[in-house]
């Protein structure tokens, strides 16, 4: 279980999170939903210890990350796997390479077991036949699956998606949710989804938290946020220009 | 006044910040390097990029520098009648002086600036980040493999820079001057001492480590976008540059 607790950070004079207080429950999906530059990215980082809060602490399995230091911080990200907004494949190695770098670079296993276990990744997620392209040689959608793949490689119990859908057609989007949600059904691992993509992502999340202005204003099922009376998750959810949120 | 003051000790904070931080990197980067140097094949595929790739711009360099001493320094020493110590002189500015320097310089522009642009680019599409939440340590990949090869990489282009750099000389002095072949060699046996060759090397050495720190440290912390990497990369090389030359400077009065 991953819990934020009175989480501020701010960068120079802007408070991006503001007190934050979150509990992401164990094996299930848990959607974080909110405006455009409100943090939820950010949300993300703290939680694999990519950035640390000013104030505030964030416990994985009970323990504190934000003040680990290297190798403590290594044995806790050993349980994660992170698919970026950008999949942040490493462009100067083919897909393949890509998908067998932790596993060449962690473990002692041969270069025949590693390629079993890259294929195997990459025909989870869809793909088969690319093994020697480069990334920009992909789509977006191949290479959001690609690093998914990378991902799930090394079996790690929380996988964070910062916008896994982020530039890709409805077909490709729905996709990707289904990937999310077959491979959190294979596998059992906490997941945090940061997305825009509503309504889609109330179909794969177990629990949605809403952030506006730098706090969770509201955490539930699916059909709690939608039925919620909060003007800001009624005036997201449903598009709308007026209310609390300012678009511009 | 007071605003002046705030700004001019804002300013100076900042300085002093970027610099501890400048050395906490390169400290840091000597600790992964001992304890946890990275695959041979990612040293190997820096001393590729950074020593052979570099190998021709330095030899064109080094043949031109030579030559060019070789006729500036035979119309000197022709106004005293010592055309018999060209060798001497060309030798000796090269390997002490030129062939460090040059080389250093060479490289920078060569591979220290694609160093920089390739970190920062890296550190701008979250590949930085993606090594991180593998729990792999950014530094085992990224600085330490190029910092072990360019301090190997510095020497050796720099010995390249002294040979091609005499041949030169001696192509412009010897077959096109006139001047003794037997004087040009035998005078540069007699005058090179072994300190002046271990100095050079030693001078190089140390620029391999700024050429490696100074870019890799601008592209780790670029700036943001396409622009942040930019200025980044021309900062890797004036930064470099310039402190190789100050650098030479101190080492020169250490080692003479």
């Amino acid at each position: 279980m991953i819990e934020l607790r009175g989480v501020t950070k701010a960068f120079g004079s802007q408070t991006v999170l503001s007190g934050l207080n979150l509990e992401v429950p164990e094996g299930m999906i848990t959607a974080v939903i909110g405006p455009s530059g409100e943090g939820k990215s950010v949300l993300l980082k703290h939680m694999i210890g990519l950035l640390r809060p000013d104030s505030g602490s964030v416990l994985v399995n009970g323990q504190d990350i934000s003040r680990l230091g290297g190798r403590g911080m290594n044995r806790v990200r050993e349980k994660f796997g992170m698919l970026f907004q950008n999949a942040a494949l490493f462009d100067s190695l083919t897909v393949f390479e890509n998908v067998a770098f932790p596993l060449q670079e962690k473990t002692i296993l041969t270069y025949a077991e590693i390629a079993d276990r890259v294929h195997e990744a990459l025909l989870q997620v869809g793909l088969s036949g690319v093994d020697a392209k480069y990334p920009d040689q992909l789509s977006g959608g191949m290479k959001k699956r690609v690093g998914l793949a990378r991902a799930l490689l090394m079996n790690p119990s929380i996988i964070l998606f910062d916008e896994p859908t982020t530039g890709l057609d409805p077909v490709i989007c729905r996709a990707i949710h289904q990937m999310i949600r077959e491979t959190h059904a294979r596998f059992g691992y906490t997941a945090v989804v940061v997305s825009h993509e509503i309504p889609e992502i109330f179909d794969i999340s177990d629990r949605v938290a809403m952030l506006y202005r730098g706090s969770i204003i509201q955490y539930g099922t699916p059909e709690e946020i939608q039925g919620s009376s909060h003007p800001a998750v009624r005036q997201f959810i449903s598009g709308s220009l007026d209310g609390p949120i300012h678009p511009i | 006044m007071t605003y002046l003051l705030a700004k001019v000790g804002a300013w100076t904070l900042g300085r002093l910040k970027e610099m501890g931080r400048m050395f906490n990197f390169i400290l840091y980067a000597f600790y992964i390097c001992i304890t946890s140097p990275g695959h041979p094949r990612h040293i190997l595929k820096q001393i590729s990029f950074i020593g052979a790739k570099s190998s021709l711009v330095v030899v064109l360099t080094a043949c031109f520098t030579g030559m060019v001493l070789a006729l500036q320094g035979y119309y000197t020493l022709a106004k005293f009648g010592s055309e018999g110590m060209l060798g001497v002189a060309v030798s000796l500015s090269l390997i002490r002086e030129l062939g460090p320097v040059l080389t250093a310089l060479m490289v920078t522009g060569r591979a220290g600036s694609a160093i920089a642009a390739e970190i920062g680019i890296m550190r701008i599409s979250e590949q930085i980040d993606a090594l991180e939440t593998m729990a792999l340590e950014p530094f085992k990949y990224l600085v330490a493999p190029k910092l072990i090869a360019s301090i190997f990489v510095l020497p050796l282009l720099c010995a390249i820079f002294d040979v091609v750099g005499i041949w030169g000389g001696y192509l412009v002095g010897v077959e096109l001057l006139g001047v003794n072949p037997g004087a040009y060699f035998g005078e540069m046996e007699n005058s090179v001492q072994w300190k002046d060759i271990y100095s050079g090397l030693v001078k190089s050495g140390c620029f391999g480590v700024i050429i490696a720190w100074i870019c890799c440290y601008r592209g780790y912390y670029t700036g943001h976008g396409a622009e942040g990497v930019s200025r980044a990369t021309t900062t890797a090389v004036v930064t470099s540059s310039v402190l190789i030359l100050v650098w030479d400077y101190f080492i020169t009065s250490v080692l003479t």
